[in-house]
């Protein structure tokens, strides 16, 4: 394999694509380009770990020398600013111009941007890149008061990171539910409690209104109220760059149109990760997560080696809200109906989500072992259903249950 | 400084310092040790940093938290019980130096 593939993106979909062709014997060059200036780094700890403090620096994704010795060509500090498909060349930032065989978006998403009244003071962070964390990391330093506008994962692992270094938090969503377009409802009801308890101000159906920008921040509320603050974390959803891909007029929606082997429109054309949209079981999926991110690499990368493969990985996700590990297995859709393990009020309990009968997904708090398991049983894809789980912990189905050929 | 032995599958086998205090995925992922994936970052959520430790080393290494241990019950290669994640065993202290094998596969 001698072709030349050129990378769009060096996050973890771009870094994971580049080392797995290598794996899979890829031969011809690689090419990673990243408009960031620094090496590329793991994102996840960035509202975690990092923003706490405990964790001095960013965790690079890969060590420095590993470019070099996988001979890939790393160029950050570089933005691809056109592509012309029918020459099969990449225009970046600097005008030099790149030629591939194959091209890959893994373009990644970009946070929505909190655009009331007074949302250009500097004190009002969004939380997505390294450079966000660390201007977030520094301005917290002494503030005594934070206002978090969105009361998704990002908006409260931050919130109750805050928390526990001894700061008040206020979280303000819209919604009339926190976490509302990633978890169940029982799910969600048990961590807006939980939160409170832990001393956060969760305010429930009032958005930021606009931020009256004096020497405090004055945030006011759509309820009328008024919350002083510090600064303003927002973390209100993630919107894909698809930007290029469409003004090389690829097909995009809410995300870059891919099919169930990650191709775009055209043959020569993929796209993996935050800004891919691809087909899944007839439908049309676009996961914002680290291990959709990898796996579909990894897929595209066997695929790209001379392996066709169609990628149907189990997707999975984790969050660490303040004193709690959350952790889902499988895809669910609003209209699941669910079935709790365990007891919540021990703080350790999952919410199993079935559709006609069959487990789909299963929601996990403080409970690995209900995870670990539910992420074997949904990869084999045998039919668990409701009596069965009435009857077995998730472990004991996992064990139980044949690994299927 | 600490040192961590990492024994490839195919027998080789790679020394890599660490610092006081440092884990094993993490001298992994700085030192590019094939076989350690690292993917959550180190919070004991993915289990793709599982290593084997030598069983003469593992008398020396506090048990493995409730999150670790069933963790482990993710690992992609088989679990033994001289399994760990790497993110989850730091160096330091009485432990100047630790062999562990990394697993045939880890996603």
């Amino acid at each position: 394999m001698n072709e030349s593939i050129l990378i769009i993106g060096a996050g973890h979909a771009g870094v994971q694509l580049a080392e797995s062709l290598r794996e899979n014997g890829h031969d011809g060059t690689i090419t990673l380009i990243d408009q960031g200036a620094q090496q590329p780094y793991q994102r996840p700890p960035l509202s975690k770990d990092f923003v706490s403090a405990q964790e001095p620096e960013a965790l690079p994704l890969r060590s420095e020398d590993f470019y070099t010795q996988q001979r890939i060509e790393l160029l950050t500090g570089a933005r691809a600013t056109a592509v012309d498909r029918a020459a099969r060349t990449v225009t970046l930032s600097d005008g030099q111009q790149r030629s591939y065989d194959r091209l890959v978006f893994a373009t990644g998403a970009r946070n929505r941007v909190l655009s009331c009244p007074g949302a250009q003071d500097p004190r009002v962070i969004g939380l997505r890149t390294l450079q966000d964390a660390e201007n977030l990391r520094r301005q917290l330093d002494g503030a005594q008061r934070v206002v978090v506008a969105g009361a998704g994962f990002i908006g409260l692992e931050f919130a109750a990171a805050a928390r526990a270094r001894g700061i008040e938090a206020t979280v303000l969503h819209s919604a009339p539910r926190v976490l509302n377009r990633s978890v169940s409802r029982q799910l969600s009801d048990w961590f807006t409690q939980a939160h409170r308890a832990d001393g956060i101000d969760l305010r429930l159906g009032e958005g930021v209104q606009s931020i009256d920008a004096q020497e405090d921040l004055l945030v006011q509320s759509t309820a009328g109220e008024s919350h002083r603050a510090d600064l303003v974390v927002y973390g209100i959803g993630v919107l894909p760059n698809v930007e290029l891909a469409e003004a090389s007029g690829l097909a995009c929606e809410n995300g870059i149109l891919v099919d169930a082997a990650l191709r775009t429109s055209d043959e020569r054309v993929y796209a993996v990760g935050d800004c891919a949209n691809a087909e899944r079981d007839g439908t049309r999926v676009r996961l914002e997560s680290v291990q959709n991110a990898a796996d579909q690499a990894r897929s595209l990368a066997r695929t790209l080696c001379g392996e066709p493969t169609l990628y149907s990985d189990v997707p999975w996700f984790w969050s660490i809200q303040g004193r709690h590990r959350l952790q889902i297995a499988g895809l669910a859709q609003p209209t699941d109906s669910s079935m709790l393990l365990g007891d919540p009020g021990s703080g350790k309990f999952s919410i199993a989500l079935l559709r006609d009968g069959q487990l789909v997904a299963v929601e996990s708090v403080n409970r690995a072992a209900d995870h670990a398991a539910a992420r074997k049983l949904l990869a084999r894809g045998e039919r668990i259903t409701e009596a069965m789980l009435a009857g077995a912990s998730l472990k004991e189905l996992a064990n139980a249950t044949p690994v299927a050929a | 400084m600490p040192t961590i032995t990492f024994e490839q599958p195919n027998g080789t086998a790679t020394d890599v310092e660490v610092a006081e205090g440092g884990n094993i995925m993490r001298a992994a992922v700085a030192n590019n040790i094939a076989g350690i994936v690292g993917e959550c970052g180190g919070q004991a959520m993915c289990a793709t940093c599982h290593v084997y430790v030598n069983p003469e080393d593992a008398a020396g290494l506090p048990e493995p938290s409730e999150d670790e241990d069933e963790m482990l019950d993710c690992t992609t290669a088989e679990r033994t019980e001289h399994s760990r994640l790497g993110c989850q065993v730091s160096l330091g202290g009485a432990l100047q130096s630790i062999r562990v094998a990394v697993p045939s596969d880890q996603v």
